[in-house]
């Protein structure tokens, strides 16, 4: 590393601004909403005749009364509060990179913004169109034979899948025997939820010497009662399970399908197809991975592809093309139920279809070639950094996109742990990395993930910030626990809101149990 | 396109060829190959991809995309009367300003200190909504209305243990079939029987009778909808409420929230648990895209604790005085819990959510009660003007909120053709539900909202008569 990175004299605005509920004076106005005209008053009267008495609103909602340029002001502050993307951030398992303005702009007009679902087809022909070639588009990157976009995230698509595995083995008179999906320990938590939510027992294999379970505990997991097998490969820690093809033969073998949780594409981007693998089925995450913004938790979409063997038990409506026409078929063999309304965040599949034709194949390749040259690169920085060590040193190849560490060294030296450095980096203008999915089986852990599109100034950057943070918290461990300084806000106690005497998620029952009269 | 060599992408700083070698030699890569030796050769894909010829150039991509995107008719240069779950509202323009803000749109997760601007804008998504709603416990945002409602169901079925729900028999095909594939298949452990209660044919209202005879001690939820599916106010709230509420059951209501500055909130009439669709509440529509759902509730812990979304309270810093927002209860979420958890959440719809927060501050309490009497009084001088149309009958109740029942039973044509006729005026006709509720007949679902004006409704008539008297 450059030994001579100078770490920004960065300071969060400070707006100390008010909650909205506190603003503004009686009878101002922010928007004002057409008269009904004369005409139609003469026709049809006042609208109170129309409501039942008894459904009438006695009193107005106590909302606040701002002018407009008061809330656009307020908001604009409060974006402005807000770190995120601004500096940079390497939060593992969401690969986070850059998202081209040109889609955002294009998705803001009308042509996208003013559709409605319910449209015919002819009206819609240019949309479809899109949903379509970034149908096919996600069929070369995966092998698989059909995509839909109904999940609005990732962990929507993992529940759209565990309903598709529903309908797969109730349509094959299975139902009552096959209950059983299997996962590992590092695959993300909404399998093992959405596996749940569906009505399946889940069975969590743990991980052994080389980060990954073995075949052997998978098959004796296996038996007649699997549904099936969800898992990401490579998983959080950038390990690639090498045996993934003998575990779907052996899942196969007993009757159950496979999917792939691809939210950890990027590493592998263009290097391996999900079907050639062997998988069922798979799901890409359009935001984060695609150049659609992740946008803070949503709207997001999560790509569901599957093979033709399951195809027929995707929920309605399926984009399909006569070479004339695009359509929208609602015809369903299997009437599970939809795990949405409609057919997507249909700008998301936009914005992916921008961002996949502005990469091409060659783009997608070098993407997940720098993804982990990025990680690699990384890695040699922060392992020199007193206090970092590498979760399963044994394991000597290199990791794909991204790398769990361990701060356990610093907090045992010192007692800094892995949530004092996330509260001391921000002061730095680099936003709180990701530590771990829970539990944490690596101690103190965290997770940088960089992606393609940082340079490398800023990931010596970000490793010249942790190397900095380790100096102090060996040199002045009291300025990292009392992190963060240069923020919007101070330290934060996340007690009173995990005490149901305190909590509030709103302003009025924060009122109510303060005792704050208006 | 010709490849340009070397292969330099704008959206890729480190794609310069100096850059990467830099990075290689430092970690002692001589092939990029070796930076994948994990994956055992039999399971690396080495042809080439199949993806079409990339349009690196930005201005050809937005050409590109400009002629794909110019075959879509819009609601904007046509006149839309779809509705039924994803509605034209008008979005101000300080919502758009707001939703476009890169920190919002590109911001992750970060934490409590890092993202405090955007945590507070959620925070105050749920105060204003617990105002609208008389309510004091308001979760973190889902997918859809359709969700929410599923999500509450389950809810109400873990906190009372039984296992069946009770629907109106006029919902939104599309909502049930979301709420079905929630309350799992027989053969499921944890299956909900979803039972329909029928509706009084003249009024379409709930039949209370027919309420009352299937709700037992299996029941977990009774839900039902103000304004409904098909647009009618529900009056007898209060009543059904009771009816749950002495069986035991919780008494679960969608509602749309930009009706609440006239209609009373359903926490006024019982309700335990409120949910319903974001969308009209400054999101365009996004063919769909737009949608977005809420779950509140009292703030009672047997309720906080069956939440599946995350929780954002409230709390404190080192600094007296100071307000922070921190996760409340993260415990039982998925993210902690996994199959253990209250079932499932992941990336949903937050930024809407700060939109929503944004729309009901400019609108504020004068705001929703003139948009609620403006859509009130519109959609009856539609009503009125299109049932004056020889054939044509509104049907159901006269109380509406913004849809209505257009009955074409009388004029001969099915809504299929009436529909394609009123295209040619550039007019998007309403739904056609005459395959979705048989009982109604040749009917269509009208939808008339804030951004149509007396013209816009005259117009529709105009047209009706013409494509009608055809």
């Amino acid at each position: 590393m450059n030994e001579e990175v100078k770490l920004k004299k960065y300071h969060a605005p400070v707006w100390d601004e008010p909650i909205i509920m506190e603003m503004g004076r009686k009878g101002r106005r922010g928007i004002v909403i057409p008269e009904v005209e004369k005409e139609v008053k003469a026709a049809v009267g006042d609208a109170e005749r129309y409501i039942p008495t008894e459904i009438r609103r006695q009193e107005l909602p106590s909302l606040p009364e701002l002018a407009e340029p008061e809330v656009l002001r307020h908001y604009l502050h409060l974006s402005q509060e807000t770190l995120g993307m601004m500096g940079m951030s390497l939060f593992g398992t969401c690969t986070m990179k850059y998202i081209p303005k040109v889609s955002e702009l294009i998705a803001l007009r009308p042509w996208m913004t003013e559709l409605h679902p319910l449209q015919t087809e002819d009206t819609l022909q240019g949309i479809l169109e899109i949903i379509y070639k970034c149908d096919l588009m996600l069929r070369g990157l995966s092998g698989m034979d059909q995509f839909i976009f109904h999940g609005g995230g990732g962990a929507h698509a993992s529940y759209t899948h565990a309903c598709v595995m529903r309908a797969y083995h109730e349509a094959n008179g299975e139902l009552d025997k096959r209950n059983e999906v299997i996962t590992t320990l590092w695959t993300h938590c909404c399998n093992q939820a959405t596996a749940a939510a569906a009505g399946f027992k889940v069975i969590t294999l743990m991980p052994e010497e080389n980060g990954y379970p073995s075949l052997k505990a998978l098959k004796a997991a296996l038996s007649e009662r699997t549904a099936g097998l969800m898992t990401v490969n490579p998983d959080d820690l950038g390990i690639y399970n090498p045996d993934i093809d003998k575990w779907i033969e052996a899942v196969h073998d007993v009757g159950g399908l496979c999917f792939i949780d691809h939210a950890n594409f990027n590493g592998v981007m263009g290097q391996v197809r999900a079907r050639d693998i062997g998988f069922d089925a798979c799901m890409f995450m359009l935001h984060k991975t695609f150049g659609a913004p992740k946008a803070g938790m949503g709207p997001a979409a999560g790509a569901y592809g599957c093979t033709e063997k399951l195809a027929k038990y995707l929920p309605p409506p399926v984009v399909r093309f006569d070479g004339k026409k695009y359509r929208l078929d609602y015809s369903s063999p299997f009437k599970w139920g939809k795990v949405r309304e409609y057919y997507g965040n249909i700008q998301l599949v936009l914005k992916a279809y921008a961002w996949i034709l502005a990469m091409g194949g060659q783009g997608i390749r070098e993407g997940s070639v720098l993804s982990v040259l990025h990680n690699n690169y990384l890695e040699k920085l922060l392992m020199s950094i007193p206090g970092v060590s590498k979760s399963y040193p044994n394991v000597t190849k290199k990791r794909l996109e991204m790398t769990r560490y361990s701060w356990e060294k610093l907090q045992k030296d010192t007692g800094i742990g892995t949530v004092d450095v996330q509260d001391r980096m921000i002061d730095f203008g680099v936003d709180a990395y990701w530590l771990s999915h829970t539990p944490w089986t690596v101690p103190e852990p965290f997770t940088p993930e960089v992606g393609e599109s940082y340079s490398k100034e800023d990931i010596e950057y970000w490793a010249a910030v942790l190397k900095q943070i380790s100096k102090e918290a060996y040199s002045n461990p009291e300025i990292v626990k009392t992190a963060p300084h240069n923020q919007t806000i101070h330290k934060v106690d996340p007690g009173p809101a995990n005490d149901p005497k305190t909590s509030a998620m709103t302003w009025r029952a924060y009122r109510k149990k303060r005792g704050i009269k208006s | 396109m010709a490849e340009r060599m070397p292969f330099v992408h704008p959206y890729m700083p480190n794609s310069v060829p100096e850059t990467k070698n830099e990075m290689l030699n430092a970690i002692g890569v001589k092939d990029v190959d070796e930076l994948f030796e994990q994956i055992p050769e039999r399971l690396r894909f080495r042809k080439k991809l199949n993806l079409p010829e990339p349009i690196v150039a930005q201005s050809s991509l937005k050409k590109h995309l400009t002629a794909i995107l110019s075959k879509n008719k819009t609601c904007e240069e046509n006149l839309n009367f779809l509705g039924a779950g994803c509605w034209q509202h008008y979005v101000p323009a300080v919502c758009d300003e707001i939703a476009g803000r890169s920190e919002f749109l590109m911001a992750i997760w970060g934490s409590s200190s890092s993202d405090h601007g955007r945590n507070q804008a959620w925070f105050e998504f749920c105060s204003q909504m617990g105002e609208l709603l008389n309510m004091d416990m308001v979760g973190m945002t889902v997918y859809s209305w359709g969700t929410a409602a599923s999500f509450a169901i389950r809810m109400a079925s873990r906190m009372t243990g039984r296992r069946e729900v009770l629907v109106p028999e006029i919902i939104c095909p599309e909502r049930l079939e979301v709420i079905k594939s929630f309350c799992e298949p027989k053969a499921m452990p944890n299956h909900i029987d979803i039972k329909s209660v029928g509706y009084n044919p003249k009024t379409g209202l709930l039949d209370l009778k027919d309420l009352k005879d299937k709700i037992s001690s299996k029941t977990a939820a009774v839900y039902f909808e103000n304004p409904s599916y098909l647009g009618f106010i529900e009056p007898q709230g209060a009543k059904i409420s009771d009816i749950a509420h002495a069986n035991g059951a919780e008494c679960i209501v969608g509602v749309d929230p930009i009706s609440l500055g006239v209609l009373a909130a359903p926490s006024d009439y019982g309700a335990d648990i409120a949910v319903g669709p974001t969308q009209p509440l400054g999101i365009h529509m996004n063919c769909g895209g737009g949608v977005g759902g809420f779950i509140a509730s009292r703030d009672e812990e047997r309720y906080v604790r069956e939440y599946p979304t995350l929780m954002f309270s409230i709390t404190e810093t080192s600094e007296k005085g100071e307000h922070a927002f921190a996760l409340a209860f993260e415990d039982q979420c998925s993210y902690a819990l996994r199959d253990k958890a209250k079932d499932w959440t992941g990336c949903t719809v937050y930024l809407w959510q700060i939109v929503n927060a944004v729309y009901m501050a400019l609108m504020g309490p004068q705001g929703f009660k003139e948009i609620g009497e403006y859509i009130i009084q519109m959609s009856h001088y539609a009503m009125k003007l299109l049932s004056e149309i020889k054939g044509v009958k509104i049907t159901f109740s006269p109380n509406s909120f913004k849809e209505f029942v257009v009955n074409f039973d009388g004029t001969g044509k099915k809504v299929k053709d009436i529909n394609r006729a009123l295209l040619r005026y550039n007019i998007f006709g309403g739904k056609d539900i005459s395959k979705e509720f048989p009982a109604l007949g040749n009917s269509s679902l009208y939808c008339v909202t804030e951004i149509h004006s007396r013209e816009d409704i005259e117009r529709l008539a105009d047209a009706l008569k013409e494509v009608l008297e055809k």
